[in-house]
C-alpha cells in the first residue's frame, strides 16, 4: 500500500516516513472517475424525473399550491307575471364533521356547537359516535350562524355551501310551484316540470394559493358558472290570491272535501290563477299528506255534469239541428232510453233551447244530443281537448276519460251530453270554455307568460254559434237561471253550473261535485273562470249555490285587477256626470 | 469586454428585480380583485335575502288584512263606481 521512501539523512521527528507518503497516480484518477460516474447517475436520474417521466412529481408539486375551486351556480327563480317572487334560492351552509377528529373537542366546545346548531349535547355526541368518516351535523344553517361556527375553529368540523329554496307565497301557490328536495332537485310542480331549465351548472377554476390560503393567481381556463334560468309563470299573484282565498273560504264554509279554481285569459291562454284546497306550506313540509299534495285542478278528473251541456247544445246549433228559439218538450221531467231513465232535478214543460241551458235541463240536452251522430259528438269533445292531457308540461297531468264513439250506446251518448260517463280535469274544462269565449276556437293553455295573444286556435264552432251560446250562458246568471249568485255587479257575465253525482265503486253515490265555469265580460270576453268544489257537506250542493259565489268574487276581483272596464254600468255612468270632475 | 459584461449583468439584475416587483404587484391587485368579487357575491346573497324579506312582507293576505283592519278600507259598491277616462 504505502511505499517507503528512503529516509533523508538523520531522522527527525517531523520527517516521519509516514508523512512522506505519496499516492499512486491511478488511484486519484479512479476516485475522480467514480465521483464523475455518481454525478452522471444523479444527472441522468434528474433528467429522467424532470423531462421524461415528470408527471408524478408535477402532480405532487401542483397539489401543494394548485387548487380546483368549484364556483356554485344558483337555481333559477320562479316569478309570477309581474316579477313577484314565488320561489327563490338563498345560500345556506351545511355543517359536517369527520367524527374521529371531532371527538377531540372538549366539553365546552361541544356545548357551544350544540347550542349553535340547535341540537341537544347528547344528540351531537350520538352523531359524532358514528364510525363513518363523514357525518352531517346540521344542514341548511343560515350563513351568519355558520360564520360564527367557523370562528370557533373546532377540530374536524367543516362546512359546505348549499342552497335553500324559499317560497314567499307559501300555501297560496304551493301546488303550482311545487318544491325541491334538499339537494336542489325539483320534486313537485313547476320545480319538477322545469327542473332542467331551473338547474344551474356550477363552474370551475384552477388557482394558485399561497401559504395563507389566499388565491394568488388564476391558472388555465376558468369555466364560468351558469345560473339556472328564471321561470316566469303566467300567474298573476293578485288574482291567484283572490282565487285561493275565496276557494278556501267556500270549501271551509260548505264543509267540502276539496276544491279547485282556475282563471284563464281567453286572449293568450295563460293561466292567471290555479288554486287548490287543501294545500300545504312548501316552506315547512314536516307533516305532508298525499291529500294536500294533490294538484286537483290538473291531476284529478271528475264527471263535470251540466257544465258540459253548452258544448252539446252548441254542436246542435252548429249542425242546424236546433235553433236558438226552437222549442223542446221537456215534460214530464224525465226521459227513458233503453232501460235507464234520465231525470231533471226540477221538472220543466216546453223549453226553448236557450231555456234548456238557462234551467239546465237534462231531458232537453238529451233530446238535442240524440239528434246528433255519436261520431260528431266525439269529434267535438276530442277537438275541445277532452280525453287527452293538456300538455302543460306539468307532472301528473291527466287526460280524463273519453271512450271511442264506436262503442257508445244511446244512453251513454245521452249521459255524456250532460257530463256524465265522461271525466275531465278542471283545467281541461276551463280550456274547453275558451272555445265559447272566443270565436269558436279552443286555444292551448299555458303555464308560462306568453308575450303575444294566440292568433287562432283549433276551430270547433263557428263564431256565430259561439256568440249565440254566450248569450244563452248569460241567461244562466239572470233571474230564472240556475246561478243568479254567480252574477258580478257591473259586468255582463255568462256561465254554466254543474252539479254532478260522484261515482263511487261504479255506482253514483249521494255525493256531489259542484262546479261553475263562466266567461266575462260578455261584450268582449277576457277571462274564463272555472270553480270546482268536491263533496260539499253542509246541506247545499248545487253548483250555482256553492261554486257560483266563488266564481262571482274571483271574476269581479280579476276583472278589476286587469282593469277591464265594466260593461253593465251605462245608467250609473250617465247618472254621475257632475261627480266625474272630483274623481 | 469586462465592462460590457458588467453592464449587461446589471441590466439582467434590474430586469429580474422588475419582474419580481411586477409579479408582486399583480398578485396584490389580483387579491384586491378577489376581495371585490367576494363582496359582489355577498351583496348578491344579501339582495336575494332582502327580496325574500320583501315578498314576505308583501304577501297578499297580509296586505288585505292591514287594508281591511287597520286602514278600514272596503270595496266601493257598484253604484259608487264610475269609469274614468271620459269615454
Amino acid at each position: 500500500m504505502v511505499v517507503r521512501r528512503r529516509p533523508q539523512r538523520g531522522h527527525r521527528y517531523t520527517e516521519s516516513p509516514v508523512l512522506q507518503l505519496a499516492l499512486q497516480g491511478w488511484r486519484s484518477r479512479m476516485v475522480g472517475l467514480l465521483l464523475m460516474g455518481a454525478f452522471l447517475l444523479l444527472l441522468s436520474r434528474a433528467f429522467y424525473l424532470q423531462v421524461i417521466n415528470n408527471d408524478f412529481l408535477q402532480e405532487k408539486g401542483d397539489s401543494r399550491y394548485l387548487r380546483d375551486i368549484e364556483i356554485s351556480a344558483s337555481r333559477g327563480k320562479v316569478t309570477d307575471r309581474n316579477g313577484e317572487m314565488l320561489a327563490v334560492s338563498t345560500p345556506m351552509k351545511s355543517i359536517w364533521a369527520i367524527p374521529a377528529d371531532a371527538r377531540t373537542m372538549n366539553v365546552e366546545q361541544k356545548r357551544q356547537l350544540a347550542e349553535m346548531v340547535d341540537l341537544k349535547p347528547r344528540e351531537l355526541d350520538g352523531r359524532l359516535a358514528s364510525e363513518k368518516s363523514f357525518v352531517f351535523i346540521k344542514r341548511q344553517v343560515p350563513p351568519q350562524v355558520a360564520d360564527r361556527i367557523a370562528g370557533l375553529k373546532l377540530p374536524g368540523v367543516h362546512q359546505e355551501k348549499e342552497y335553500r329554496r324559499y317560497y314567499p307565497a307559501g300555501d297560496m301557490t304551493a301546488h303550482l310551484v311545487g318544491f325541491t328536495g334538499v339537494d336542489d332537485k325539483g320534486l313537485e310542480g313547476v320545480e319538477l316540470a322545469f327542473q332542467r331549465e331551473l338547474l344551474g351548472r356550477p363552474g370551475a377554476r384552477t388557482v394558485i394559493r399561497d401559504r395563507r390560503g389566499n388565491i394568488v393567481e388564476d391558472v388555465g381556463a376558468t369555466r364560468p358558472p351558469q345560473d339556472g334560468r328564471d321561470i316566469v309563470l303566467a300567474i298573476d299573484s293578485k288574482i291567484q290570491y283572490l282565487a285561493y282565498s275565496n276557494l278556501k273560504n267556500a270549501v271551509i264554509e260548505n264543509k267540502a272535501k276539496a276544491g279547485g279554481a282556475i282563471v284563464v285569459d281567453t286572449r293568450t291562454g295563460e293561466i292567471l290563477a290555479l288554486a287548490n284546497w287543501p294545500t300545504y306550506n312548501p316552506n315547512n313540509r314536516d307533516k305532508l299528506s298525499g291529500e294536500q299534495l294533490r294538484n286537483r285542478a290538473v291531476t284529478d278528473t271528475f264527471e263535470p255534469g251540466s257544465t258540459l251541456k253548452p258544448f252539446t247544445v252548441a254542436l246542435g246549433l252548429e249542425r242546424g239541428k236546433v235553433r236558438y228559439d226552437s222549442v223542446i218538450d221537456c215534460a214530464p221531467g224525465r226521459i227513458t232510453i233503453g232501460k235507464a231513465t234520465i231525470n231533471d232535478s226540477h221538472p220543466h214543460g216546453a223549453l226553448t233551447v236557450a231555456q234548456v241551458i238557462q234551467k239546465s235541463s237534462n231531458v232537453g240536452t238529451t233530446k238535442i244530443a240524440l239528434m246528433l251522430p255519436p261520431r260528431e259528438m266525439w269529434e267535438m269533445f276530442d277537438a275541445l281537448g277532452f280525453g287527452r292531457p293538456p300538455q302543460l308540461g306539468f307532472p301528473g297531468e291527466v287526460g280524463g276519460r273519453l271512450r271511442p264513439w264506436k262503442s257508445w250506446k244511446p244512453i251513454e251518448q245521452a249521459t255524456m251530453s250532460y257530463g256524465h260517463g265522461i271525466s275531465v280535469s278542471l283545467i281541461q274544462l276551463a280550456r274547453a270554455y275558451t272555445a265559447l269565449a272566443r270565436s269558436g276556437d279552443v286555444i292551448p293553455v299555458s303555464l308560462l307568460r306568453a308575450d303575444q295573444p294566440v292568433a287562432h286556435g283549433t276551430q270547433v264552432y263557428s263564431p256565430q254559434t259561439a256568440r249565440e251560446m254566450r248569450s244563452m250562458l248569460e241567461l244562466v246568471v239572470q233571474a230564472g237561471g240556475t246561478a243568479p249568485k254567480a252574477a258580478v255587479p257591473g259586468y255582463r257575465i255568462g256561465g254554466k253550473t254543474g252539479t254532478a253525482h260522484k261515482l263511487e265503486g261504479g255506482a253514483y253515490a249521494n255525493k256531489y261535485v259542484a262546479s261553475f265555469v263562466g266567461v266575462a265580460p260578455m261584450s268582449d270576453p277576457r277571462l274564463v273562470v272555472a270553480v270546482m268544489i268536491d263533496e260539499p257537506g253542509a246541506g247545499r250542493y248545487y253548483g250555482g249555490d256553492i261554486a257560483g259565489p266563488v266564481f262571482s268574487q274571483v271574476m269581479a276581483g280579476a276583472l278589476r285587477t286587469l282593469g277591464v272596464p265594466p260593461d253593465a254600468l251605462p245608467m250609473h255612468v250617465a247618472a254621475l256626470p257632475e261627480q266625474e270632475g272630483k274623481l | 469586454m469586462f465592462r460590457l459584461n458588467l453592464v449587461l449583468l446589471l441590466i439582467v439584475v434590474m430586469c429580474a428585480l422588475g419582474t419580481v416587483t411586477a409579479q408582486h404587484r399583480a398578485r396584490k391587485l389580483f387579491q384586491a380583485l378577489e376581495g371585490e368579487q367576494e363582496r359582489v357575491r355577498q351583496l348578491d346573497v344579501e339582495y336575494g335575502q332582502l327580496q325574500i324579506e320583501m315578498s314576505t312582507w308583501a304577501t297578499h293576505p297580509r296586505i288585505e288584512k292591514i287594508a281591511r283592519e287597520r286602514l278600514r278600507m272596503a270595496l266601493p259598491a257598484a253604484a259608487r263606481q264610475a269609469e274614468a277616462g271620459g269615454r
